[in-house]
């Protein structure tokens, strides 16, 4: 069995006492490095930045916090215990529970956690400049996003890896419970309806993209009949197969000219909104293995590849920032990409990559059931979450090499721009940038699209600034193909999440409904799994909907919905953290998670408090509800609206998503509420009895960090020989 | 010692076959043979797994 045998000096065994000199030498040159890197960005201001600042002073932030932070948690205050069985060991199954190598597991781990919301969300943040961004998404990660999902992890790994609706019902009571199992679920909607968003707005007008994009459902079907009736179980294969054939079809997409397909294939927003709807239904009732099991082995694979193809990148091609360290916008709250200032929305904004609500299912999911030894919850939990937080660094560099002229140029709504090119550089001249007409259409051709104007949500801007980094960093004259290339990275797996996601919902719905009418719950029975996923799909299908035919922009109008409720998943995650801290009577830890919480609720109360009170239209969907109102009845229009329909339109989005906004912040301080009960009451007897499965002696060995060090190895080696002839299955690194 | 270029290459092949668990085939026969059990066809335990998959989604993030 090939092992890796690389043994940096800097790892010592599970909790080791003192530092030894030579890694005392290299931590505080780590230390020094982040603290001149954090430096040069604090004071550079109008001088030219290279984005290499900003990847090295994430590096060395996330190497220490994961060093020192992360091992202080998992030994000093969750106190993993690798003599005690982890739920894989005591109930494997060769399934769900399933003992799995430690670097493989964070591999599973970090591909379901890690989609397009670290893509995206950093792209629209740059509006504030590139300093905002990074400072949170570092900070972020470290004290509020990783330490969630490695707590979330541990505490459900201790439960037999129930979900975090169940630990919520169990452990914080019914009421609260019932509040996050509907926040779950609506949550999981909005943020369906926003990715799907993102995927219609990168392929509207845009042939290229429908050519390759649609042909990854041929070639995933046929994968799938691969996989299932010519060579069962060879992926290795089949996904190689279907990298070349999904590399071929974004070739194949700069000759929709030549083959006569423009017409066909140039799709109005709308076209695509029904398009997408339909495929995520069929999608979700097909067997898995047609096209959701072979999609997600391409998308899995095309993720992990083009995040190691960038950081290659971005080292090689060493940009320059384009970006201002903080715009204007950042204190005045006026930008044309969101509406709201630095406090509270680069927080909702950037979501995904410092703190994501979302993690918490996941890591109460699958992975808890799959650990070898509770100590690589340090591992998979919080070192998979500062991965998806590198991600989300390489995503503002990629935005902030822009030229902010074309950023926003790209990301204002089409009602701001005008969609043509004058108008355009005359809207980013007002907002005080600049880029000439010739230089918006000279940017659209270099990557062979009709135009970049208002191709709002992220992707267009994120391909576009992966497209340079990559042409300069691999050579030049690929920059269509490069940007098509990034266009389809991140569509193909919105759709997994959307196929996965639909398919989730249905579940959950069927579940739930299953309680009062048990047939209902019955997975197999037709009626029931294609009426839930109609369901599931027409609720994220209208949402999406909405945001399509919004005339005052839909990302510009979703997107805060979908950061405030992925952010007040997180609170709910957390409230849990604090409760189960406080539960297992460890009342001077609670902090850990409570700091978190603390800024979490916030940043996500003051958001939603300005997205349903605040007087300003732009911000409050309500005051913006009344004044379309009050116009329409006049008989007036109001810009971008130009006619009575779309007016009418922006009243019943805003009352939408105002609804929706002041909803989830309710469930959310219900949940709270009610923990708080349980943490005073819990306070007050020093600790309260949970659900822990009691401690069962563990006869496994493995190493706990990456790294497996010389004792850690030793120690596996002898286990291995004193199993060879006990146990059934072969041995694991 | 083996050369350092086979031993990442049979490193990479072995994270790969993990990952996506073709490996799970491998573990199947060998705990197979330890039990003494005769092994069913990679076909029928292949189905076994896609069945598994049916009615276990995976979440995917945002």
């Amino acid at each position: 069995m090939a092992t890796n045998t690389v043994d940096p000096p800097t790892t010592t065994s599970g909790g080791g006492p003192r530092m030894n000199p030579r890694s005392l030498l290299i931590w505080g040159a780590v230390a020094i490095v982040g603290a001149i890197c954090w430096t040069v960005l604090a004071l550079s201001r109008g001088e030219e930045v290279s984005a290499l600042w900003i990847l090295f002073a994430a590096l060395s932030s996330y190497a220490i916090a994961y060093r020192f932070y992360a091992r202080f948690i998992a030994y000093r205050v969750l106190g993993v215990d690798d003599t005690r069985a982890t739920p894989a060991e005591r109930l494997e199954n060769g399934q769900d529970f399933d003992v799995t190598d430690r670097r493989v597991l964070f591999g599973h781990h970090f591909a379901a956690i890690a989609g397009a919301g670290p893509l995206v969300g950093p792209v629209l943040a740059a509006q504030m400049g590139y300093l905002p961004g990074t400072i949170w998404i570092v900070v972020g990660v470290i004290f509020a996003g990783a330490v969630q999902d490695m707590v979330v992890l541990f505490f459900s790994m201790r439960r037999d890896g129930k979900s975090l609706g169940q630990m919520v019902r169990e452990e914080i009571g019914m009421v609260g419970g019932i509040a996050a199992l509907i926040a779950v679920f609506a949550i999981m909607i909005i943020i369906l309806a926003v990715l799907a968003l993102v995927v219609v707005n990168a392929l509207a007008e845009s042939p290229w993209g429908v050519f390759s994009i649609g042909l990854t459902i041929p070639i995933a079907l046929l994968m799938g009949y691969y996989l299932r009736h010519l060579r069962p179980g060879r992926v290795s294969e089949v996904t190689m197969l279907g990298v070349g054939l999904l590399l071929l079809a974004i070739i194949g997409g700069g000759y929709v000219d030549q083959m006569g397909l423009t017409e066909a294939l140039t799709l109005s927003k709308e076209q695509l909104t029904v398009g997408l709807v339909l495929y995520g239904f069929i999608a979700s009732i097909l067997p898995v293995w047609m096209l959701l099991t072979p999609r997600d082995y391409l998308s899995t694979f095309m993720k992990i590849g083009v995040i190691v193809l960038l950081a290659v990148g971005l080292v090689f091609a060493a940009p320059v920032l384009q970006n201002q360290a903080v715009t204007d916008f950042a204190i005045e709250g006026t930008g044309p990409v969101f509406a709201g200032k630095i406090f509270p929305f680069v927080f909702i904004t950037i979501a995904c990559g410092a703190l994501s609500g979302f993690h918490a299912l996941i890591a109460s999911g699958t992975t808890p059931k799959m650990l070898a030894k509770e100590s690589q919850v340090r591992m998979i939990g919080y070192g998979g979450m500062l991965m998806e937080s590198f991600v989300a660094i390489s995503a503002l560099i990629a935005a902030s090499i822009i030229d902010p002229g074309l950023y926003f140029a790209i990301n204002s709504p089409a009602g701001a721009t005008g969609g043509e090119p004058g108008a355009a550089a005359e809207f980013v001249r007002s907002i005080g940038f600049s880029i000439s007409p010739a230089d918006l259409t000279a940017a659209a051709q270099s990557v062979d699209e009709e135009t970049l104007i208002s191709r709002t949500g992220g992707a267009p801007t994120l391909a576009f600034g992966m497209s340079s980094i990559f042409s300069s960093a691999f050579g030049g004259g690929l920059a269509a193909f490069w940007y098509h290339f990034a266009i389809m990275f991140e569509a193909l797996f919105i759709l997994t999440a959307v196929d996965a996601g639909t398919r989730v919902g249905r579940f959950m719905l069927q579940d739930t409904i299953g309680n009062f009418w048990p047939k209902y719950g019955d997975l197999a029975w037709k009626p029931a799994s294609w009426s839930a996923s109609a369901i599931v799909v027409g609720l994220w299908g209208y949402m999406l909907y909405v945001g399509v035919t919004d005339p005052l922009g839909g990302i510009n109008q979703l997107f805060p919905l979908f950061g405030i409720s992925n952010q007040l998943l997180a609170a709910i995650a957390l409230t849990l953290c604090v409760t189960l801290l406080i539960k297992h009577g460890k009342v001077k830890w609670a902090w850990i998670p409570g700091v978190g919480l603390l800024w979490d609720l916030i940043v996500t109360m003051t958001a939603s408090y300005q997205k349903v009170f605040s007087d300003n239209p732009k911000l409050g969907y309500f005051t913006q509800r009344s004044t379309y109102q009050d116009a329409l009845d006049k008989g007036e229009l109001l810009a971008p609206a130009t006619d009575a329909d779309q007016m009418q339109t922006i009243i019943t989005n805003s009352t939408v998503n105002g609804t929706l906004q002041a909803l989830f912040a309710l469930l959310v301080i219900i949940v709270v509420v009610n923990a708080l009960f349980i943490w005073f009451k819990a306070a007050r007897a020093g600790g309260l009895p949970t659900t822990e499965v009691p401690k069962q002696p563990s006869d496994l060995v493995a190493p706990s960090d990456f790294f497996a060090t010389k004792e850690e190895k030793e120690a596996v080696r002898e286990w291995e020989t004193s199993h060879r002839d006990l146990a059934g299955s072969g041995g694991r690194g | 010692m083996m050369n350092p270029v086979l031993r990442a290459g049979r490193a990479l092949r072995w994270y790969v076959r993990q990952l996506t668990g073709e490996a799970k085939w491998d573990d199947y026969l060998a705990r197979c043979r330890a039990r003494g059990d005769e092994p069913t066809t990679r076909r029928a335990f292949e189905r076994h797994r896609d069945e598994h998959r049916e009615s276990n989604p995976q979440a995917r993030c945002c």
